[in-house]
């Protein structure tokens, strides 16, 4: 079966919601009441608080070590929890 | 220096409006990573559907569709016929729902999909209850568990009937393969994933994932919980692959089931002897899936 309108992609498709802008602009950190802070020199990096990030805050750096995104971590503690070395302190954010 | 154990690739980007500790998000995290850029996503109604951000704003780097409630096996039929009509061979369409819009309201489309045996994933992201529209009691929801469709105030109404064992029901429609995973087991579930990518035929996969909102814990023990759910066996993580049993993870040292119900706000009311039923009720599911497993060993 042959068509006769075959279109080539999406952007051919009649007016359609499409979306295609990553959601990285929104900056979720302002929901933030408690701030992870990472004491670099008890971190060991072993990445679980990355494995275990909901958020894809923790940013692994060219060299290894591990950066907090500020801008979109929401402060749920979880890679506080879940740090084998008590690497990472939850601080009140003023 | 650690060892990445699971891949290194994002395709769930930041700034998604889940909540804080959210499971369902990690769920979605480790479901991308695990089966990679060629994926195509159905949802239905449930949080992802809002998750993914409001209109030119989209959290994923993978294709989605948003469906109605009911029809999530419908849709990933319609994409895979899709597909092979035109010829695609390489994309893993993946259907990811709520336990609402799968064991309850979307069980026949779903049904329907498996039976067809369409090439397909099927990921339930277990939260327990209707979360995204205010804790209304489901079908998945554990018995003894408050909702605010099954209140405890002086009535005393907490939910009584049991959990809805949606994996019982996949192997009962004879599908390749069906496995229950757990967020707090990241390597285990991006493995389970993978494994389905080589076998034809529908895949069913149900998730467990913690909601601090609903479950009434505080966000940074999302994990822990998840873990602990295994550990005490309330959630035992296995595979049925044509009809063979295969449990992949046997707790060393198993979690009274009391310590896991302690820390969620939702069991806050349970009386003692209840705990102690629900407790038997475990032990009974697990003696039962050892003996499957003990059964099922030469298939």
């Amino acid at each position: 079966m042959k068509h006769k309108w075959e279109p080539e992609s999406c952007r051919d498709l009649p007016y359609t919601p499409i979306m295609d802008r990553p959601t990285t602009y929104n900056k979720t950190g302002v929901w933030r009441t408690y701030r992870p802070i990472v004491d670099k020199e008890k971190c060991t990096d072993c990445y679980i608080c990355w494995k275990f990030c909901p958020d894809v805050s923790i940013l692994i750096q060219e060299d290894g070590s591990i950066e907090i995104d500020y801008d979109h971590c929401k402060g749920c503690g979880i890679c506080a929890e879940v740090c084998p070395v008590k690497a990472i302190e939850m601080e009140r954010e003023r | 220096m650690g060892k990445i154990t699971i891949p290194e690739e994002e395709y769930m980007h930041p700034g998604h409006i889940a909540c804080l500790g959210c499971g369902g998000a990690l769920a979605m995290r480790y479901m991308l990573k695990a089966l990679g850029k060629r994926t195509m996503v159905s949802i239905p109604a449930c949080c992802w559907a809002i998750m993914h951000g409001k209109h030119p704003n989209f959290a994923l780097g993978v294709p989605l569709v948003n469906t109605a409630f009911e029809v999530t096996g419908a849709s990933i039929s319609g994409i895979r016929a899709a597909l092979d009509a035109k010829g695609i061979k390489d994309v893993n369409v993946v259907g990811f729902a709520g336990d609402g819009g799968t064991a309850d309201i979307g069980i026949q489309a779903l049904s329907g999909a498996v039976e067809r045996n369409t090439n397909i994933f099927y990921v339930m992201y277990d939260n327990e209850a209707y979360m995204n529209t205010g804790i209304q009691r489901s079908g998945a929801t554990p018995p003894g568990a408050w909702t605010t469709t099954t209140p405890v105030g002086t009535t005393q109404d907490w939910k009584k009937a049991p959990k809805k064992n949606m994996v019982e029901i996949m192997v009962a429609h004879k599908i390749p393969y069906t496995a229950t995973i757990n967020i707090a087991f990241p390597e285990d579930f991006v493995k389970k994933l993978q494994k389905g990518k080589d076998i034809d035929g529908p895949k069913f996969y149900h998730a467990f994932a913690p909601c601090p909102t609903g479950w009434r814990h505080p966000p940074e023990i999302t994990v822990s919980i998840a873990k602990m759910a295994t550990d005490s066996n309330v959630f035992p993580l296995f595979e049925v692959e044509e009809g063979k049993y295969t449990i992949t993870r046997k707790p060393k040292k198993r979690i009274p089931v009391k310590e896991y119900l302690g820390l969620q706000g939702r069991f806050r009311h349970l009386p003692e002897e209840m705990v102690e039923r629900i407790q038997r009720e475990v032990d009974r599911e697990w003696e039962l899936l050892l003996r499957k497993e003990e059964y099922t060993a030469d298939f």
